[in-house]
């Protein structure tokens, strides 16, 4: 029994560990005082896998028997791998036995596609009824609403769960017919747009009673496929722009693709996962969510990718040097978000200080920020502004040479050359 | 010229505080009364703690800071620096002074200070909430050994009491030896002279473990191993999240079986 289990798990955990989504924040669900388990409204990481991921939940698939055949998907029905299915019991025993011991902050249920999507989707929401209603759990649930599911079971799981979400996996409708047939895009944003309104039903209705149900308090997130097809860096940004705003997700997910099914010709050969762009992705959506930019700001049309040398907010410093330098003892709080090498945090610790007194650059140093990159930006007290005549090409190369970057390696001209046999953009037939 | 030691407490200090206060004084240093003494020929004013002195300096802190920052002395005196007393001392001449907002004031260097001293502390106390890891016994507690860097379990407590209200649990801090332990109504501080557990890296006895608690640890091995992407790999990274000298605490980072 127990090695049963142990090998499914096995099985299933590594068919999961391709949902990147980890995130046990926004829920501050209170435990009554007999249960187990309380929310943590900015969510704890429990631990770091060798790939430097955290652990924060305990992420599973349901089972990976899938009745869909999409061609960047590990599980797709036609590979030939080992499968497991596990029961809505053994899920939740496994999650209570592992929160007890402080290993997790709640459970990330996912599943592949098995009958069809209701019937899965049943077996899901039942599970996180078990943890809810038996064993009066008050941690965090994630569970992933399988496009084409009833909107009953979709109302069902946004009260048992803290987090829904659903998977749009490539950015654009053609390409992902082209991928996976058997999936279309209303499947995928009717039960996004359902969910977006009965958070903001729920929300309304708890402002005036405060006995109302929650739905899905901790909102809902997305997954985008980074590098399977063709999009640019601009349609993505633009894209996860508009479902910030039109559909009010809390986070959208970039997931460098790997190519776990290299034999399938739909799909572009390469030899590394595009880690470099999925982190530039992730720091230009910091932009929008935290820093004030808008996704126009951040690439315009003649520049459709991010530059992967410099980071997104010094790319647009050196775009538009007509605003620098900024005076760190006199301009607003939107300007110095701007400057790069200031974080959000500091910039809020630059305007509070500055009412005591004057600002010099140790202070800066110590409240946190990067001098090195924010110097050729800023003036401040004693730093004078001697980098503004510099041409923008001029100074890229200043910050990349002095900057000792975790992909340097891959920035190296001489293996880019090399790098740039390989299509990067392949196109699809 | 004088320097004023005190029993290593915050309340001591406190009461050191009002002290200077009411006699009119400001000492060259305040030091704890077990430390060795850094001067030779200063006059020495040994402090005794008094609850209610130190109560009424508190609560003139609390009235004058704000939300978030009520409790940043606590944590920066927590991070026990060498010095640290001098800088709340001199905080809260500048704060009684009648100075409005001061813990805001980063440019001034001991606020500064404070205030990275007092992340530290948060920090830590962060990643106790995170590195946590019970052992089952065969009487139904959970157990966890850790070594925080500061004094935090005081600050952890309401943390773990509201999560596992259903369950007896004892944190106990390897190298301060003093636990906390929550007996399903109330939380205890208590010391364990006769020790079953291993001092160093805070392993249950075999013979006390629950039969259960080798297989979960088993289970969550597995799956600490199979959620990884290989293609991925960022050893760095991890090391940043997840410090080492916790990893002998956890058990995915144990080879076992």
């Amino acid at each position: 029994m127990d090695e049963k289990i142990q090998k499914k798990l096995a099985i299933l955990s590594d068919a999961a560990k391709y949902d990147v989504s980890c995130a046990s924040s926004g829920s501050t669900r209170k435990n009554t005082g007999n249960g187990i388990g309380n929310g943590v409204a900015a969510g704890i990481c429990h631990s770091f896998t060798d790939d430097g991921r955290c652990i924060s939940l305990f992420k599973i698939l349901m089972t990976n028997h899938c009745m869909y055949d999409c061609a960047y998907c590990v599980n797709r029905r036609t590979n030939d791998r080992p499968r497991a299915t596990l029961s809505p019991q053994e899920i939740v025993d496994l999650t209570i036995g592992f929160y007890r011991r402080n290993y997790i902050e709640g459970l990330f249920l996912s599943s592949g596609v098995i009958k069809n999507p209701d019937f899965t989707m049943e077996r899901m929401v039942l599970t996180a009824k078990k943890l809810r209603t038996e064993e009066n759990f008050y941690g965090y649930i994630h569970l992933k609403a399988i496009p084409g599911a009833s909107s009953e079971l979709i109302e069902e799981a946004g009260i048992w769960a803290d987090r829904l979400s659903v998977n749009m996996e490539i950015p654009t409708e053609p390409n992902l017919k082209k991928l996976a047939p058997e999936k279309n895009y209303p499947d995928i944003i009717s039960p996004m747009t359902q969910i977006r309104d009965s958070i903001l039903i729920s929300k309304e209705e708890r402002r005036k009673y405060r006995s109302a149900k929650l739905f899905a308090p901790a909102g809902q997130s997305t997954q985008l496929i980074v590098g399977a097809t063709p999009e640019t860096d601009r349609e993505i940004i633009l894209l996860s722009s508009g479902l910030y705003k039109n559909q009010n997700l809390k986070r959208v997910y970039f997931s460098g693709y790997l190519p776990v099914n290299d034999y399938d010709k739909r799909l572009p050969a390469i030899s590394r996962p595009p880690l470099v762009r999925e982190n530039r992705l992730y720091q230009s959506d910091w932009l929008m969510r935290f820093y004030h930019f808008k996704a126009e700001e951040i690439l315009t049309e003649d520049h459709p990718f991010l530059d992967l040398d410099v980071d997104p907010k010094l790319g647009y410093a050196l775009r538009n040097m007509h605003l620098f330098p900024v005076d760190i003892n006199k301009a607003d709080y939107e300007m110095i978000l701007r400057v790069p090498g200031i974080g959000v945090l500091s910039a809020q610790k630059i305007i509070m200080a500055r009412r005591h007194r004057r600002l010099t650059t140790l202070t800066l140093k110590e409240l946190g920020v990067v001098l090195k990159r924010a110097r050729y930006f800023i003036t401040c007290n004693e730093l004078a502004a001697k980098f503004s005549d510099w041409d923008p090409v001029r100074l890229k190369r200043q910050l990349v040479i002095n900057s000792h970057s975790k992909y340097k390696k891959s920035l190296d001209s001489q293996l880019k050359l090399f790098a740039d046999f390989k299509p990067v953009l392949p196109t699809l037939h | 010229m004088k320097i004023y030691t005190y029993d290593n407490s915050f309340e001591g200090l406190l009461t050191a505080v009002f002290e200077c206060y009411s006699r009119k004084d400001f000492p060259v240093d305040i030091c704890a009364r077990n430390t060795q003494s850094r001067y030779l020929f200063l006059e020495n004013v040994d402090i005794h703690t008094d609850p209610q002195k130190a109560e009424r300096v508190w609560k003139g802190v609390q009235a004058k800071m704000s939300g978030a920052n009520k409790q940043l002395l606590f944590y920066a005196f927590l991070s026990e620096e060498q010095g640290i007393e001098m800088k709340i001392y001199r905080f809260l001449r500048r704060l009684f002074s009648g100075y409005m907002n001061l813990e805001t004031d980063y440019g001034d260097s001991d606020v500064m200070s404070l205030t990275q001293s007092s992340q530290k502390v948060k920090k830590e106390a962060m990643r106790i909430m995170q590195f946590v890891r019970f052992q089952r016994t065969k009487d139904g507690m959970f157990f966890c050994g850790i070594e925080p860097k500061f004094d935090v379990l005081p600050l952890v407590v309401t943390h773990y009491q509201k999560r596992f209200a259903d369950q007896r649990w004892l944190i106990y801090d390897l190298q301060r030896n003093y636990g906390v332990y929550y007996d399903k109504n109330e939380v205890k501080e208590v010391e364990i002279s006769k020790k079953q557990f291993n001092a160093f890296n805070g392993q249950v006895k075999q013979a006390l473990l629950d039969e259960g608690e080798d297989f979960y640890q088993k289970l969550w091995r597995s799956y600490f191993k199979h959620i990884n992407i290989e293609e991925r790999k960022n050893l760095r990274l991890q090391l940043q999240h997840m410090p080492r000298r916790f990893w002998k605490y956890l058990p995915e980072k144990q080879a076992g079986a």
